[in-house]
């Protein structure tokens, strides 16, 4: 079963660490991808940008409009997510706490329900 | 059909049967399904050149086995001990044998044995569920890791790290070949549990997964069958095979033109495989009156009381409520109780299902799974009320793991909506 595991990032809680924390967290991800590969879990992995890089884009083609930054100024957001394969949501549960960070950063585990793409 | 495909079935019809003697005899899963990779190339190559041998599965046999001895030799200041027993003792029993298991020959039917004792190996209740369906499919199934993993939507590097430490947990577990009578029954029951898993997984496939080569109910069916036919007497099997075939004989009228899903009440019958019906009734009912009676039996008694009636009007649901009765008493699964509402909701009314429903509703083992409100929704709308129908249909809707039946519990609920209905029944 396919499991979504999404970091929710929230910048005042990342601004109050401290630089060893944040480079422990991120040097962190790595190992954790090591982790699910090893045990044969691992589908795939993205960091996203921050969401004022976003836009939002309403409207059909050649009617469309395009307007700058995410939909609503949230204290918090998708910071980035891995998508695993796994026996049950209890592994999905374990997998998750063994990502760094979520001390501070929790992370929101979502069944899948369809997979395309990836050379899947 | 050429050349090249008839020995492609050849080999993957014998791969399971090769592993199974060479690891019966020598241990080291791993090891030995490696050789048997290597063999099972030189055939590929050498066959369609030169011709099938008389007796392929001994021709595999003989070659993975000198493959082995191979790497041992290269491998020997690691492997002594191993290496030296095998050297001396080439039919050796190297684990300690179970009292019921024979002297090891090379007789055709105990390459079949060993089929099955593999089958019971990738089952080791040490690996996860995932390893165990992998590393059946791989083994028994002969289906490459590229297949595996198309079947189940994750990345061929994924499957193959899953198949390779799944076979490493075998090796390491130092598992068993042949297992004492008792245990016998427990792994057999959760070998046939991992077939009737593939089987869903490629029952409840959506669209996409569909048109992939490798059709997981077709291998699950495949795989069952040869149980079936290694073990006649054995009823929970011919049960198993029985309700695996009533089942997917129902695949055609399933799926409506455009994907959607057409639920058991709505389907056109006609689309049905009844030759496939009819070989599946024909062989429960010998296994019901010669075997004693189990869970798989009774789920195909069933599908089987399902594929009889001409139409959903015409189905006998008193006799369905009294097996799924019978099922309860055998199994410990909440959601046979759920059926079992619905049936007797059909048999007896729907206050009657809403009783059944009640005494189940609450298991925490059915909490946030959608099945309760489906079940609550379907006969509350067979009640007449339409208000209470769609708040469960919604609320199953958004619970639904599948999004296919998503999608149907989504127009139930539209169906039930409050303004007005769509006019369909």
């Amino acid at each position: 079963m396919k499991y979504l595991l999404i970091i929710q990032m929230n910048p005042a809680t990342w601004d109050s660490l401290s630089e060893e924390e944040r480079t422990e967290i991120g040097n962190g991800q790595s190992k954790f991808i090591d982790t699910i590969t090893a045990s044969g879990e691992m589908v795939g992995s993205h960091a996203l940008a921050d969401p004022s890089q976003s836009a939002v884009v309403r409207g059909r083609p050649g009617a469309a409009t395009v307007t700058d930054g995410p939909f609503l100024e949230a204290k918090e957001y998708m910071g980035g997510f891995y998508v695993v394969d796994c026996e049950n949501v209890e592994r999905a549960h374990e997998l998750a706490a063994m990502i760094p960070g979520t001390d501070h950063l929790p992370v929101e585990v979502r069944p899948v329900i369809f997979t395309a793409g990836y050379g899947l | 059909m050429s050349d090249q495909s008839e020995v492609e079935d050849l080999l993957r019809r014998s791969a399971p049967q090769v592993l199974g003697v060479l690891v019966r005899r020598h241990g080291q899963f791993d090891l030995c399904e490696d050789a048997v990779q290597e063999a099972l190339l030189a055939a590929a190559h050498g066959w369609p050149r030169y011709g099938l041998p008389a007796e392929p599965v001994a021709w595999l046999v003989t070659v993975a086995g000198r493959k082995l001895t191979d790497h041992w030799r290269n491998e020997r200041a690691r492997r002594q001990r191993e290496d030296t027993v095998a050297a001396q003792e080439p039919l050796a029993r190297q684990h300690a044998p179970g009292a019921d298991v024979d002297l090891l020959t090379d007789t055709p039917s105990s390459a079949a044995d060993a089929t099955l004792e593999l089958l019971l190996l990738c089952t080791h209740p040490s690996l996860s569920e995932p390893s165990q369906i992998a590393l059946t499919l791989r083994a028994v199934g002969g289906l490459t890791t590229a297949e595996i993993a198309r079947a189940f939507l994750v990345p061929e590097p994924t499957m193959a790290q899953r198949i390779s430490r799944a076979k490493a947990t075998i090796s390491a577990a130092g598992a068993s070949f042949t297992l004492p009578g008792k245990d016998r029954d427990e792994r057999l029951a959760a070998a046939l549990h991992v077939l009737y898993v593939i089987f869903n997984e490629g029952h409840t496939a959506t669209a996409g997964q569909a048109l992939t080569r490798i059709d997981l109910t077709a291998e699950a069916i495949r795989l069952t069958r040869r149980l079936n036919r290694l073990l006649p007497g054995d009823g929970e099997i011919a049960g198993l095979l029985a309700l695996m075939v009533l089942i997917d004989a129902r695949r055609d009228a399933r799926t409506s033109a455009d994907g959607r899903l057409v639920p058991l009440a709505e389907q056109d019958r006609r689309r049905w495989d009844h030759s496939a019906i009819s070989e599946a009734a024909d062989l429960l009912a010998r296994t019901l009156a010669t075997a004693p009676l189990g869970p798989y039996q009774l789920q195909a008694a069933i599908a089987a009381v399902h594929a009889e009636a001409a139409g959903d009007a015409d189905t006998d649901w008193r006799q369905i409520a009294i097996l799924y009765n019978m099922l309860e008493r055998r199994s410990d699964n909440p959601v046979v109780t759920l059926n079992r509402a619905v049936a007797v909701g059909m048999a007896e009314g729907p206050g009657a299902g809403l009783a059944v429903l009640d005494s189940v509703a609450e298991d925490p083992r059915l909490r946030r799974t959608h099945r309760p409100d489906a079940v609550r929704a379907h006969l509350l709308e067979q009640l007449g009320d339409h208000a209470g129908a769609h708040e469960h249909y919604r609320r199953a809707a958004r619970a639904a793991l599948n999004q296919r039946e998503k999608r149907y519990l989504e127009e139930r609920a539209a169906g039930t909506g409050p303004v007005g209905t769509t006019g369909r029944g």
